[in-house]
């Protein structure tokens, strides 16, 4: 696992039935690039976040794939609508095998 | 004296009310998460004869990036402040002790700190930054190794430091025994140096709010210190920016810790007295 690696997510806690909400989410993450080298002269590996997903109970909000040349401390701001309380998870999938995982609740009434 | 060029930088909220040519700075405000304003524009203090009001930085940056400071969630500098809460308790040193072993009122005990500093120190005899308190804490209380003027853990701890006092108005002492390293500040600030023989006062008081190629001058204020800058993705410090300044026009910059630098840190803070401290703020 990478090193201060710590997501974030901004959900809010209440909203009204059919309501489109706005989320922000960074986590962050250092996204090696691959390119760099130690003080040793060897490669570091890539260990960036390769996928990021957000489920609203169950289903799929937002899939996300990240590739190179994206730069540290990714943030996504996007929308969603909330029909019935519940949870959002969110995950991201790092390269080196690590996931992320955040839940956020919203009420509906 | 502000002219037309701030009318790029009004907040997102008030620039569809603007009229073309009648705007003036006070026309926009910074206010974090909907809560804390700051005052980003105040009248001169009496010690500086040149100018008539002082404008924090925010004002002459574009829309987009003071958006970014108008919200913490947004704010990248604060994944840094994240990052120095964890090293608040983290215990290093020969002493065994963390931050939070001493300082069991957690940061909060440091409201108020950031405005008054950089301070006459009667024990050390000298200006002492925040930094030189950071480390005098490390070295003395937990035994451990001091860190460097500039490192990411230091900039993030003064970030962590600064933040208890945002909102409060800069307040450096300048007579009694700090008017010596007060008036160097003010010599340094004044002097031409460098390849391009220019001083502080050409660019941050005779030019602010004018274009230099690509980049808006501001007035040089310090009160958003330590700022998180687009252009290299971290906290900076103050000292840095100082270096960076230099280095721009082609001078060869004192040392980060010095006591030039302390003296112009003293200085430039003094003349942004009443502006508020902006914690970790957002700059390109």
């Amino acid at each position: 696992m990478a090193s201060g690696v710590k997501p974030r997510v901004k959900v809010p806690k209440t909203a009204s039935a059919g309501d489109i909400i706005t989320i922000k989410t960074l986590i962050s993450h250092k996204m090696e690039s691959g390119q760099r080298k130690d003080s040793d002269g060897n490669k570091i590996p890539q260990s960036i976040i390769n996928t990021f997903t957000c489920d609203f109970n169950g289903q799929n909000v937002i899939n996300v794939e990240l590739h190179g040349a994206i730069s540290t401390n990714p943030y996504f701001q996007f929308e969603a609508t909330v029909p019935e309380s519940g949870d959002f998870t969110f995950t991201w999938n790092d390269d080196d095998g690590s996931v992320y995982t955040e839940t956020k609740s919203i009420a509906v009434g | 004296m502000i002219g037309s060029n701030l009318l790029r930088v009004a907040s997102i909220a008030t620039i569809a009310t603007l009229a073309f040519g009648t705007t003036t700075a006070n026309a926009q405000s910074l206010v974090i998460n909907d809560e804390e304003t700051m005052i980003i524009q105040a009248p001169a203090a009496a010690h500086l004869e040149n100018l008539d009001e002082v404008f924090s930085g925010w004002n002459f940056r574009t829309v987009e990036t003071q958006a970014l400071q108008m919200d913490d969630f947004d704010n990248p500098g604060m994944i840094f402040v994240d990052q120095a809460m964890d090293q608040w308790n983290t215990v290093e040193g020969d002493a065994g002790e963390s931050c939070a072993s001493c300082h069991e009122g957690g940061t909060a005990e440091f409201a108020g700190l950031r405005p008054v500093l950089p301070r006459w120190d009667e024990e050390v005899g000298g200006i002492q930054s925040m930094e030189d308190y950071i480390n005098k804490c490390r070295t003395e209380r937990m035994q451990a190794d001091a860190w460097k003027w500039s490192e990411s853990k230091m900039t993030a701890m003064t970030a962590l430091i600064g933040l208890e006092s945002r909102g409060m108005p800069v307040n450096v002492v300048i007579d009694g025994p700090a008017s010596e390293a007060w008036e160097l500040g003010k010599e340094i600030y004044y002097t031409r140096v460098g390849q391009l023989d220019m001083s502080c006062a050409n660019c941050h008081e005779d030019n602010y709010d004018t274009m230099i190629r690509a980049d808006h001058l501001s007035q040089g204020q310090i009160n958003g210190f330590p700022s998180y800058r687009l252009k290299n993705a971290k906290l900076n410090s103050i000292h840095n920016r100082f270096s960076g300044c230099m280095k721009n026009i082609r001078a060869t910059p004192f040392k980060e810790g010095s006591d030039e630098f302390h003296a112009l840190e003293l200085y430039v803070a003094s003349r942004g007295n009443g502006l508020s401290v902006e914690g970790a703020s957002v700059r390109n």
